[in-house]
């Protein structure tokens, strides 16, 4: 058993903000209670958590571990341990891995594979087509029987709307979120980051902000014909939110998430760096703008990492041959601290939230703290200074644009099947 | 006045006074290119490395050229002879050339930044003979010193910039470098080569867009042509025939513009879709001074960085001419 004792609790499914204790049992949690009320049971381990903040675990509904195929970029070992360090209790991985994760086989061998050597939960995601190619639909009913969480094609959208229908008619029937990757391909071939002043000042290629919202526009339509769920994965653009606004108007199962680096940086930032390299590409000013306003009001459900890692021989290129993404878990929360929280635009609860309830509600699960749930749990501090140095993360690679970046606040304690998976 | 800089990579950076040294330490290498003797010996015993990642005939020649008469050693590096092919990466491929430590890296590539990249991994100074569709500093220099030259100043002139200045280096260091002397531009050419963000992407000059020619023209004091590309042309579709209707630069489109006004083409020309013959051989045409002043700014800029002299140095350029009328007098 393990009691967490004097922490504030900040639960936003149940509106909880006060100071209580919590007690953990295995993978459920077995009592809470003021703080200072619960006695630590005999053997409990105690965890003092004083001055911190007690969340439910934090779920990452968007990252790459690159197993299997690509190992030399990061593996679920490694990831995962990357995203504890993050405060990530459990994250959800995508499915362009080699060979893609289009069959429950595959889907089984991610599964085997966190089970053995896994810091935290891993939820795969499983492909929308047989190779995420956009031609025949995947076995998404062998791959739901075998554990994953959602469907896409994650890195291109859906090639065809005839198909995203038909998958999303699919997946509706098997209540699966379909998640999109949203991205007009001829809009956008050949682009190395957000068309605008920035990209025609650099010369570099750019992809229109419509590359994006096109794609979006179908997408929310085509949710209204199936009423099926449809997450926008990395949402970047102002013309896109203001879609998912109007799905949401309407009262369609339509959600949204949005990545720490686009509600950080915008297109100015980039340098011929390839660090700043990812797709969606950093997006404009205003586009930040209506994000964090996006990120406020409610239209965005969940904070998504995108987590993309690249071994340094693939990224370390000339900008217009480095692959798109960057890492993403250890700069998460500390960056939504930094940009949401002490900015003053979102409570400590909206974010929390952004983290926990908000992505559970994607995928149709509960996050809570409470009698009888999962005793997944992440803990953290406001206000420890400290400053990220990349070469010091589990991670296989080191693509993070926030190298060397003072913060203040971080996860202290991630807590996973009543296990501190990892503690600071 | 001085060059500060162990590179030279772009004219965005540079402010009015470093810009007019530049230009202003190019004018004595005009002058050797008038002498019987071109040959100085200013860097013997040292050596420029040519890396030319992407084809180029003229420019390669011309820092072939100013190198070996600042009495200079090249190695050429071209990119069909290059490893690049083989699947080494580019950082590894230059970091073998400066094992064979050349003093200075000249270099070419598709890839808009990739001399930036190089430079940073480097401990030479890194010379950016045109990277992707961002800037081709050298290119801009000489085009200023050609109109310093023909209309006597580079401040506060009208200059229009006509064809695909999306994806033109030359533009963008024209742009940045005529820009910080007063003038004002007007890009023109077909809409999508166009885009209205070129507009803003010199903060403090004076941009406009236009999408006739004849607008663009009327009062213009330089009008700089650039090379249709014709692999352009296919992305989008788009006709050759469309073009020369609406932009070709003809001797009756050239009226509108200032009586006084110079022609300035990079080349390699297209005769007969951008430029007719009669406007690219007439008198208002500098395109083979442009080229004649190339190697004078190249050797400028060689010099400035291999050696890094500052204005007080005697100019090498003065340095041969005193010899040669002490010669004269013998």
């Amino acid at each position: 058993m393990l009691l967490i004792k004097n922490g504030r609790v900040i639960d936003p499914a149940s509106k909880t903000d006060a100071a209580l204790d919590v007690l953990l049992d295995g993978e459920k949690i077995k009592e809470v209670g003021p703080a200072g009320k619960i006695a630590a049971p005999p053997g409990a381990e105690v965890f003092d958590a004083t001055a911190l903040i007690v969340a439910p675990g934090f779920i990452d509904l968007h990252v790459h571990l690159r197993e299997p195929g690509q190992e030399s970029s990061e593996t679920i070992e490694t990831g995962t341990r990357a995203a504890a360090r993050g405060g990530f209790t459990a994250v959800c991985c995508m499915p362009n891995t080699k060979p893609v994760n289009d069959n429950a086989s595959v889907t089984r061998f991610i599964l085997d594979r966190a089970k053995a050597g896994g810091s935290v939960r891993v939820w795969p995601i499983g492909a929308a087509s047989v190779g995420s190619k956009g031609d025949a639909i995947a076995e998404i009913a062998a791959m739901k029987e075998a554990g994953i969480v959602a469907v896409s094609d994650d890195g291109k959208p859906i090639a065809t709307a005839k198909l995203a229908r038909q998958v999303m008619d699919y997946c509706r029937s098997l209540d699966l979120p379909v998640i999109e990757h949203s991205e007009d391909a001829s809009l956008a071939a050949g682009a190395v980051m957000r068309e605008g002043v920035t990209s025609t000042r650099l010369g570099l290629r750019g992809m229109p902000a419509a590359a994006e919202s096109v794609c979006v526009a179908r997408d929310v339509q085509l949710a209204e014909v199936t009423g099926a769920r449809l997450h926008v994965a990395h949402l970047s653009a102002k013309a896109s939110l203001e879609q998912v606004r109007w799905a949401k108007s309407r009262g369609l199962q339509v959600s949204c998430e949005v990545t720490p680096h686009h509600f950080t940086l915008i297109d100015e930032d980039v340098q011929y760096d390839s660090k700043f390299k990812m797709n969606p590409p950093l997006a404009a000013r205003e586009d930040r703008e209506a994000l964090l306003a996006g990120l406020a009001d409610g239209t965005v459900d969940a904070i998504a990492t995108d987590h993309a890692p690249h071994e340094p021989a693939l990224k370390d290129v000339e900008f217009d041959r480095a692959p798109f993404g960057i890492l993403g878990f250890e700069t998460a929360l500390p960056l939504a601290l930094e940009q949401l929280v002490r900015s003053g635009r979102l409570s400590l609860m909206r974010m929390v939230e952004l983290f926990t309830a908000g992505p559970a509600r994607v995928l149709g699960i509960e996050r809570k703290i409470a009698v009888g749930q999962a005793a997944e749990l992440t803990i953290f501090s406001t206000n420890h200074a400290w400053t990220y140095h990349v070469k010091e993360s589990p991670s296989k690679s080191r693509n993070s644009p926030f190298d060397g970046r003072a913060f203040k606040g971080a996860a202290v304690a991630t807590i996973v099947g009543g296990r501190v998976v990892y503690k600071q | 006045m001085s060059y500060n800089f162990r590179d030279l990579l772009a004219l965005e950076p540079l402010n009015a006074d470093e810009l007019g040294f530049l230009l202003d330490q190019s004018k004595p290498f005009q002058e050797i290119q008038k002498h019987p003797l071109k040959k100085l010996a200013t860097l013997r015993g040292k050596t420029v490395a040519l890396a030319f990642f992407e084809t180029s005939t003229r420019t390669r020649i011309s820092f072939g050229a100013a190198a070996s008469r600042l009495g200079a050693d090249s190695m050429n590096l071209q990119a069909e002879a290059s490893s690049l092919k083989k699947g080494e990466t580019l950082l590894d491929t230059v970091f073998n050339l400066n094992a064979m430590k050349p003093d200075c890296l000249v270099m070419r590539h598709a890839a808009s930044g990739a001399t930036d990249y190089v430079a940073r991994h480097l401990d030479i100074p890194v010379v950016n003979a045109g990277d992707g569709t961002h800037e081709h500093p050298s290119q801009g220099l000489l085009d200023a010193l050609t109109i310093r030259d023909r209309l006597g100043t580079i401040k506060n002139l009208n200059v229009t910039i006509l064809g695909d200045i999306l994806h033109s280096r030359v533009a963008r260091s024209n742009i940045h470098l005529l820009g910080k002397f007063g003038c004002k531009f007007t890009l023109c050419g077909p809409a999508m080569w166009v885009p209205r963000e070129l507009e803003k992407i010199a903060p403090g000059t004076a941009i406009r867009c236009v999408y006739r020619i004849e607008e663009a023209l009327e009062g213009a004091d330089v009008i700089m042509m650039l090379r249709v590309q014709t692999e352009r042309l296919n992305d989008p579709p788009f006709s050759a025939n469309d073009y020369v209707l609406l932009y070709q630069l003809n001797a009756a489109r050239l009226r509108r513009a200032s009586s006084k006004a110079i022609v300035l083409h990079p080349g390699p020309m297209n005769r007969g879709i951008e430029i007719t013959p009669e406007v690219a051989d007439g008198p208002q045409s500098c395109v083979l001074e442009q080229v004649t002043n190339g190697v004078a700014v190249r050797m400028a800029i060689l010099y400035l960085l291999i050696s890094g002299a500052t204005e007080t140095d005697t100019h090498p350029a003065l340095e041969v001419k005193r010899k040669e009328s002490a010669n004269a007098s013998d």
